[in-house]
């Protein structure tokens, strides 16, 4: 096919050649799958207007500016029931992306010391992670949401238990977080006057966090030197933050939750079914990063750490220098793959009653207005805008990492 | 030299006894040493792994060994129990069969089921291993239309009648291409099926049906199908169809031809862009927008559709992942042989890049298993739902545990029994130098 031998002779054209002809085919195949698109499309889309049609109905977003009419356990932004369906829509955006945000970082802290300790010397714990992994794993998310839920729900103190002289069940972190059956409380931060200040300077930090880091390669790639980064980029963190804190006079303080009536107030609530959603998440979705970091691990040949232990370098060095910029390119695209389904599993907030996109766009939304087709839709939209710009950003990320060959 | 080597005599002139080796360094000791107690680090790694394990079994085992297995409720199962913390896999003891047959499947036909069971593993035994005869394949071909001719029962007609479809394909085509070209006669092959299967077909079984049907079993409709049956049809047949409609697709995606590689491209982009729970609400709630007013689909067949399409997607993914990590070399060996796009892709490109691509496969295989626990959310009655009524149920109501773990395991048995066979195969079907 992608071999012509004897030039076809110059006697015009036959419709034959339209399918035997390498030249022509191509365009035959193509003029018939795109055929063949158009016509499921067109069919597709009449049915839609004859059963709308039969139905006395037609496709109109009107129905996302009227009010929502319900109201939503978790909010981020400002809602009330009087807010639009769009405004509801957005909300539960939010606490779809707040949890999968939440979840990738658990689950890549869980995911990377499981891989690391499986292939840890110590074969007690090499085994246990091997046992998580595997467990985890091949064991349905869905179960494992359900599970989660049903532990926090039922196997938590009540906070009446948390009453009296001599309570069933204390609280933790010095009597700043509670943990019950109802929800886990947090301390909730109190903005003072100058907490804009510590703000400010906290993200200034992070810049010269950033900004020291390039410094410090530059002069890596330059000198050879290395330079305490951990320890400097901590102090960058931490310190300036702090000693501003301290000159205003601790502007922002901490309110923990305490026992009012029959529950606990002044905190943050975190709701059983943002936490069993988020654990459940983390957990499994490490399971699968417990494996990429490992296999990523494996991948550099032994050769490379032989190398560096020849030349002289220690143990962490070798790691730092050798194998995690090399590991972390096998690591990474599969990596992000994981945080894609991490934010797609999130759906599944739908088994515990969490309220995320799917909950009240395509949940309340959908059966308060009967416009199914339109949320659906929408919804899908949003999920797929979302996935594509995740990994519209690992390509970009994956395009900066490439061997640079020369 | 040869006046000292006369005198001194540095060479031993008879054998030593050999010694064992240092107590430490060697057997359990050693071992012991070498991957538990290596350095402090290890030391306390150890001893913090001993902690975890003595804790998590101290509470699990006497709980799941000391568990009640004879009660007919929850409360009977305290009773017993009296005050002492255990299981009470008495649950699974009285409802197993709602587990894995679900409520509503009559159980006098159970053993269709089973006879489906047994003649899957019958089925895919000789696609999985070698060893197994040839003959057997005639099974694995005949299989689909059994199955379904076991679990949704009717006349043994019907199915024979769908399979004699693909024979008039064949015959047509056969005797097409004495006359016309290779393409042509795929055509007319497959007008002459959709000929039978539409027109000529459904005459044919009506009639023979009406006259004498063949072995007849009791219908069973698709609302009755449940628990880990349900959960097994599903997965069997999304792996079944996934693995060629992703191949297809991959090919799609790599070929010259740019109209059909951007549709390709977008097919897999919005499969793999959207969560498979919007599909399965798209394939219980919308699709019958999308049909004229009197086709209606069952909805099972509508979600193996769905979950088929879905992993598809992912499997174009995986088996693209394996064409690009073939090198260029072998593509233009198979051009320089004569072979023409389908026999390279055939002989040459297919057979490397499924290897390579072995473990993803099975990846996007378990995932697809274990994704079957999402049609509990549209209504289909899966071992999740049974596990939901049995709770509910005044008898049991209060139960968790018991119910999750024994429908985990199960799943887990399923899974990792995929994900070794691929390891075992992958391992079997090495070419390189080890």
């Amino acid at each position: 096919m992608t071999t012509m031998i004897d030039p076809p002779k110059a006697d015009g054209f036959r419709i034959s050649q339209l399918l035997y002809d390498t030249r022509y085919r191509a365009i035959t195949i193509q003029v018939i799958a795109v055929i063949a698109f158009v016509m499921i499309a067109v069919f597709l889309l009449v049915n839609v207007n004859r059963n709308l049609a039969s139905l006395g109905k037609e496709i109109d977003f009107g129905f996302l500016s009227n009010p929502s009419n319900y109201d939503i356990q978790q909010v981020l932004v400002d809602y009330s029931s009087q807010s639009s369906n769009l405004r509801a829509a957005y909300v539960g955006l939010l606490n779809t992306l707040f949890v999968a945000f939440l979840g990738c970082i658990l689950a890549t802290l869980i995911g990377v010391t499981a891989g690391v300790l499986r292939l840890s010397k110590n074969w007690l714990v090499a085994k246990i992670m091997t046992v998580y992994v595997e467990t985890f794993r091949n064991i349905p998310v869905v179960i494992w949401i359900i599970a989660t839920m049903a532990v926090l729900s039922e196997a938590l103190p009540q906070p009446r238990a948390f009453r009296g002289e001599n309570p069933d069940a204390s609280m933790w972190l010095w009597d700043s977080v509670a943990v019950t059956g109802r929800g886990t409380y947090i301390p909730r931060p109190e903005w003072g006057a100058g907490s804009v200040f510590v703000v400010i300077t906290f993200l200034l930090s992070l810049v010269a966090i950033w900004a020291f880091g390039r410094w410090s390669k530059r002069r890596f790639e330059a000198t050879g030197q290395i330079l305490p980064n951990v320890w400097i980029k901590l102090a960058i963190f931490a310190v300036p933050t702090l000693l501003v804190f301290f000159i205003l006079g601790r502007p922002i303080a901490l309110v923990s939750p305490a026992l009012k009536g029959f529950n606990f107030q002044g905190g943050i609530q975190l709701s059983n079914s943002f936490l069993a959603l988020w654990l459940a998440l983390s957990v499994y979705t490490g399971s699968f990063i417990a494996e990429i970091v490992r296999s990523g691990i494996l991948a550099i040949s032994k050769g490379q750490s032989e190398a560096a232990f020849a030349l002289g370098m220690r143990p962490s060095r070798t790691m730092n220098l050798v194998i995690l910029p090399q590991a972390l390119r096998v690591i990474i695209p599969p990596l992000i793959s994981q945080f894609l389904n991490l934010t797609k599993n999130s759906s599944l907030a739908l088994a515990v009653g969490y309220q995320d996109l799917r909950a009240t766009l395509g949940g309340t939304t959908m059966n308060n207005t009967g416009r199914e087709l339109e949320c659906m839709l929408l919804m899908m939209m949003i999920y797929l805008v979302v996935s594509l710009l995740i990994s519209s950003g690992m390509n970009v990320y994956n395009k900066s990492m490439k061997l640079k060959e020369r | 030299m040869t006046d000292q080597k006369s005198t001194i005599a540095f060479v031993r002139t008879h054998m030593l006894e050999q010694l064992p080796p240092p107590r430490g360094e060697v057997g359990p000791a050693k071992w012991i040493k070498e991957n538990l107690f290596s350095g402090w680090f290890n030391t306390i790694l150890t001893l913090l792994s001993v902690f975890v394990i003595y804790s998590a079994l101290s509470s699990i085992i006497p709980w799941m060994f000391g568990g009640v297995w004879n009660a007919s409720s929850l409360a009977e199962c305290r009773e017993i129990l009296d005050g002492a913390h255990a299981a009470c896999w008495a649950v699974i003891n009285e409802r197993w069969q709602q587990i894995f047959y679900g409520t509503f499947f009559p159980s006098s036909e159970y053993w269709r089921t089973h006879v489906a069971f047994v003649l899957l593993l019958v089925a895919i035994a000789p696609v999985l291993f070698e060893t197994v005869p040839r003959k057997l394949l005639f099974v694995t071909v005949v299989y689909p239309f059994l199955m379904v001719w076991l679990i949704w029962g009717g006349s043994l007609w019907g199915p024979i009648g769908v399979a004699a479809g693909f024979i008039v394909a064949y015959y047509a085509g056969k005797i097409a291409s004495g006359y016309t070209g290779s393409g042509l006669s795929a055509l007319i092959a497959v007008v002459a099926a959709l000929v039978w299967w539409f027109l000529i077909g459904p005459l044919v079984v009506g009639g023979l049906n009406s006259v004498a049907p063949l072995f007849p079993l009791r219908e069973i409709q698709s609302r009755e199908l449940g628990g880990f049956v349900i959960s097994m049809i599903i997965g069997v047949s999304g792996i079944a169809l996934s693995l060629p409609i992703g191949i297809v697709l991959a090919l799609g995606r790599k070929s010259d031809l740019p109209l059909v590689k951007m549709m390709c491209v977008g097919f897999i982009e919005f499969f793999r862009g959207v969560p498979l729970i919007t599909l399965l609400f798209t394939a219980s709630l919308l699709l019958n927008y999308f049909l004229p007013p009197s086709v209606t689909f069952d909805l099972t067949v509508r979600v193996i559709v769905m979950v088929t399409i879905f992993s598809s997607a992912y499997m174009a993914e995986v088996i693209r992942g394996g064409l690009a990590a073939l090198p260029k070399g072998q593509y233009e060996a198979a051009d320089a042989l004569g072979l023409d796009y389908w026999q390279a892709q055939r002989l040459i490109i297919m057979p490397q890049a499924l290897k390579i691509s072995i473990p993803g496969i099975v990846n996007t295989f378990i995932g697809l298993f274990k994704d079957t626990t999402l049609v509990f959310f549209i209504g289909i009655f899966d071992m999740l739902a049974a596990a939901q009524s049995i709770r509910a149920n005044s008898e049991w109501n209060g139960i968790t545990w018991e119910l999750y773990i024994f429908i985990g395991l199960i799943f887990w048995v399923c899974c990792f029994s995929m994900s070794r066979y691929s390891q075992w195969l992958e391992q079997k079907l090495r070419t390189d130098h080890r």
